[in-house]
This record gives structure tokens, C-alpha cells and sequence, in this order.
């Protein structure tokens, strides 16, 4: 068990009235599992991974990483947000290792490190363009890669491919499994769309409307790797018209 | 073959403007030479061209004091304008101290205040310097902290997210962020820059190009005026170009995103 969060609320003053947005939410994610979140939108999802990464802190609870205390402390997990948030002064090459700028890691192995990954997701002659020249996927297939560059096993993702079209998301999934694959890291991913869950994830966490609470905790049991035409099939189907149901009610 | 197209479309970009010169400048010369107005009063085109020409030697002399002044001003104007607005930024509580000043200093009339400069200084440069300063600082510092100030929140949390210091923040996002900024108010300085040096002059010098304007103007000889004129303006859009370079050379993602938007 690697991430778990206890007893964890939050809410926030809106027009002068306090507004909870969820409450006592429990989790924990096992080591190199992959685990989405879904849920209505407003339902406290972002929130709920800022209080993770530590860029805010919670009203109540904790959060443990490896049975350390890590809350309202930041640095510890990967973190991708749904923007791509490339910094327009930075090159893509820059871009990619802001987080090992940031650690001070080693010039030298940075360097190779990065061109070695900027090469395996076809972007290493882009290296030298800045953000506003790339197109929406490749910025983002830069966002992801950051995220993995900072070198932390733990990774949150925040709806990371939310506003690409679908040939790319395809591609972005099968981007980020490969890398899950091999680095057997641990996800957790917020999304709103159902099929992405099942395609990606080993469980499937299902928030409630504001203030959100866990509805459900659902598995996911088939083997990978998954095809996409698995989405297709009659097994997933029982599935998405749960997970539909739990969403709309 | 496509910067070809483009030099080719510059230059038929500024025809119009070169075009209505030489007409200004044809009617200029006609109407003195028809109506025989005396030189002193206005002086010809070519009689101006010949005055440039003949005192260039001087002017140039003068010159050399006034872009000394210049220079010095405008870089220390920079220092201070740096200084002040990453204060400003990375201690808010400054910036509480600060700031009111900052604004309230620009209700002070410059031609007031040169005056007194002169009166505590003397008539060497220092006084056109603190001019100089006085008129930059302003344009910098302000264009500077409204740079510094991110209005991206996010922007600012992923590199919370990555436990960036507040001084990593600085320097990685908000200082990359504010450099257009700081560049748009070296603009508007550098402009400023010349006419705060020569009304300096004016106030009590012994050389600088406001001296050469002053000493030209009291003994009617106004078609040096007039060369001293152009001698400030050309000193004026040379810094003016010196900033549009060093924005391109400094900030490549900049000027190419702000040509990408045109
Ligand atoms: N900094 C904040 N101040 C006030 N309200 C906030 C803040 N951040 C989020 N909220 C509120 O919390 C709720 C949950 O937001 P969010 O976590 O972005 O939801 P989701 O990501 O699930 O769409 C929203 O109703 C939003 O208005
Ligand atoms: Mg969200």
C-alpha cells in the first residue's frame, strides 16, 4: 500500500457562506495499481488531488504516502494538471525537465534522460520548439512527460487528456500505459469518461454530487493489455450502465 | 524565396510614410524660397541639412555628454527598478510600504523638481543622471511588478506541486513572465530617457545637447535648432531600436508569439 488518504474533508467560503466540498473520504491505492476517479464535474476531483500533491491542505485527515505523513507538504508525487501548463520561455526539452531543474538533479543525466524519453515519445526533433509551436498532443504528451520526469513513483492525473480529440487520447492512453507498464507506477487518474476508466484502470473510484463521498469502489477484472474494442464487448457493458447509473443518480 | 516576399513587403510597408516626407519636406523648401521667409525664423530643409552638417563636430561633442548622461541614468534606473519591484514582489509587506510612493512620485512635475537638482548638485552630471533616473525608474518598475505578478494561478501551483521555493518561483516563472513587460516599459523609458537629459541641460549645464539647442536658440541661429532637434530624436529612436533588438535576441518565444497574434 503505497497512497492512502484518512478521514480527509475540505470546504471553502463561497459569497461569505462555507461550502463543503467533501467529506471524509477514504482511500488507499495499492502499490503499482492504477485507480480512477469519477465523478460529476464540481464534485471536488482537482481539489481532491491538490490536497494530495500538498499545494493546499485539508480541513481534516491525512495523507500517508509509504506510511509517511505527507500532508500539506508538496514534492512527493508526480502531478499533472488538465491544462498542459508548459512555460512559454521554456523549449519542450526545457519544459521536460523543469521538476529535474527544480531537485537539482544532475546536469548530465537529466540531459540524457530526457532526450532518451523526448526519443520514445517521437518528440525528440521538437525539442528545440517552444509550446506555442506544438500542436495540443504534443504539448501534452509533454505535460505527461514532466510529470514522469520528476521522478517521483506516485502519479496524479487530472482529466490529462480531457480536451484532445479522441485519435490522440487513444494515443495518450496508450502512451501513458506503456509507461505505467514498465515504471510501475502508481495512478491515480480523474476523469469524466466512463469507457477511458475501464480501458485504463484496476479499480474505479465513483464520487458523489457536492459534498462529495465515495458512492462506490469498483474493480475492474479484465487482463490486460486491453483492446480497444474491449469497449465494444458484452462483459463491459453490464459495467458502463453501473457506472452510468451511479454517475446520473 | 519567403524572406525575400518579406523585405519586399517592408519596404513597400514604409513607401507611403518615405513618399509623404519628401512631399513635407519639397512644400517646406518651396514655400521659404518663394515667400523668402528669413532664416531665423524658419529656416530651409537644405539650410538645416547644411547646419547638421557643418556643426556636426559639435554636435557630436555635445552629444557624447548627453548619451553619457543617458546611459548612466538609464541603466542604474534599471538596477533600481529591478531592485525595487523584486522587493516589492518577494515581500508583500514592502510592497504595502512602497507602492503608494511609487505612484505618488508621479504626481511630482519634473520641471519642478530639475530646478533644485541643479540648485543642491551644481551643473556637472550628476543632477541630469538623477533626472534621468528619476523620469526611467518609473516606467520600469511599474512594468516590471505588474509582470511579476502571475495571474495564471495554476501556473504558480505546478510548481508549488513540484515543492518549488518561493525563490525557485521567482526565477522560473514570474521573472521569465514579467520580461515583456520589462521590456514594453524600457521602451517607454528609453524614449523618455533623452527629453529628461536635455531639459536637465536646459536648466543649467555647460555641454550636452541641450546647451547646443539653448546657446543656438538665443543667438537665432534656428536652423542649428532644428539640427539639434534631429540629432534628439535620431539619439531617441536609436535607444528605442537598441530595446527592439535586445527584445529579440533576449525573448525568441516572445517576439515569435507576438508575431504569431499580429
Ligand atoms: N480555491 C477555491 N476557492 C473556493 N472554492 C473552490 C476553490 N477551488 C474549488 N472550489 C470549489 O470546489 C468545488 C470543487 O471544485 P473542483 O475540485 O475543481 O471540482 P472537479 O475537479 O471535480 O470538477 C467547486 O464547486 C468549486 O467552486
Ligand atoms: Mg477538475
Amino acid at each position: 500500500m503505497t497512497l492512502s488518504v484518512s478521514n480527509l474533508s475540505k470546504s471553502y467560503l463561497e459569497n461569505n457562506q462555507e461550502v463543503e466540498v467533501f467529506r471524509n473520504i477514504d482511500i488507499s491505492l495499492e502499490k503499482g495499481s492504477f485507480v480512477s476517479l469519477i465523478g460529476p464535474s464540481g464534485s471536488g476531483k482537482s481539489t481532491f488531488l491538490n490536497l494530495i500533491s500538498g499545494i493546499e491542505c485539508p480541513d481534516t485527515g491525512k495523507v500517508y504516502l509509504n506510511g509517511k505523513d505527507i500532508t500539506g507538504t508538496s514534492g512527493n508525487v508526480g502531478y499533472m494538471f488538465q491544462k498542459d501548463l508548459l512555460l512559454p520561455w521554456r523549449t519542450l526539452e526545457q519544459n521536460v525537465r523543469l521538476g529535474c531543474d527544480l531537485r537539482g538533479f544532475d546536469k548530465k543525466t537529466t540531459a540524457d534522460e530526457t532526450s532518451k524519453w523526448l526519443e520514445r515519445f517521437g518528440l525528440l526533433e521538437f525539442g528545440d520548439y517552444y509550446p506555442h509551436q506544438l500542436s495540443g498532443g504534443m504539448r501534452q504528451r509533454g505535460a505527461l512527460l514532466r510529470t514522469i520526469l520528476f521522478g517521483q513513483s506516485t502519479l496524479l492525473l487530472d482529466e490529462p487528456f480531457g480536451a484532445l480529440d479522441a485519435l490522440t487520447r487513444r494515443e495518450m492512453q496508450y502512451w501513458l500505459l506503456s509507461i505505467w507498464n514498465e515504471m510501475q507506477n502508481t495512478v491515480l487518474f480523474v476523469t469524466h469518461d466512463i469507457e477511458e476508466a475501464i480501458l485504463l484502470s484496476d479499480q474505479i473510484i465513483v464520487l458523489s454530487k457536492r459534498p462529495a463521498e465515495i458512492v462506490e469502489i469498483m474493480d475492474v477484472p479484465f487482463p490486460r493489455p486491453r483492446k480497444p474494442e474491449l469497449i465494444l464487448s458484452h462483459e463491459i457493458l453490464e459495467l458502463k450502465k453501473k457506472l452510468f447509473h451511479l454517475l446520473n443518480t | 524565396m519567403l524572406k525575400k516576399g518579406v523585405t519586399i513587403k517592408k519596404i513597400f510597408h514604409y513607401t507611403p510614410a518615405v513618399v509623404f516626407l519628401v512631399i513635407l519636406l519639397s512644400v517646406w523648401q518651396f514655400t521659404v524660397n518663394k515667400y523668402g521667409i528669413p532664416p531665423w525664423l524658419l529656416p530651409s530643409p537644405m539650410k538645416v541639412g547644411q547646419a547638421l552638417w557643418e556643426t556636426k563636430s559639435l554636435i557630436w561633442s555635445h552629444a557624447q555628454i548627453t548619451l553619457l548622461e543617458i546611459s548612466t541614468g538609464f541603466v542604474l534606473a534599471i538596477i533600481l527598478g529591478i531592485l525595487v519591484s523584486t522587493l516589492m514582489t518577494l515581500f508583500p509587506f514592502a510592497k504595502r510600504i512602497f507602492y503608494p510612493f511609487l505612484i505618488f512620485s508621479q504626481t511630482v512635475p519634473l520641471i519642478a523638481v530639475a530646478p533644485l537638482l541643479i540648485l543642491w548638485l551644481g551643473y556637472g552630471l550628476l543632477p541630469k543622471i538623477i533626472i534621468v533616473i528619476l523620469v526611467c525608474f518609473f516606467p520600469i518598475a511599474v512594468s516590471l511588478l505588474e509582470g511579476l505578478e502571475v495571474s495564471d494561478r495554476d501556473l504558480l501551483n505546478l510548481l508549488r506541486s513540484m515543492g518549488a521555493t518561493k525563490w525557485q518561483i521567482f526565477y522560473q516563472v514570474r521573472w521569465p513572465h514579467a520580461l515583456p513587460s520589462l521590456f514594453a516599459g524600457l521602451k517607454i523609458a528609453a524614449t523618455y530617457s533623452v527629453m529628461a537629459a536635455v531639459i536637465g541641460e536646459w536648466l543649467g549645464a555647460s555641454q550636452g545637447l541641450g546647451v547646443y539647442l539653448t546657446r543656438s536658440s538665443n543667438n537665432f541661429l534656428t536652423d542649428r535648432v532644428f539640427a539639434g532637434i534631429i540629432t534628439i530624436s535620431a539619439l531617441s529612436f536609436l535607444y528605442y531600436a537598441v530595446i527592439m533588438l535586445l527584445t529579440k535576441l533576449l525573448l525568441p518565444w516572445y517576439s515569435q508569439l507576438s508575431q504569431k497574434t499580429d
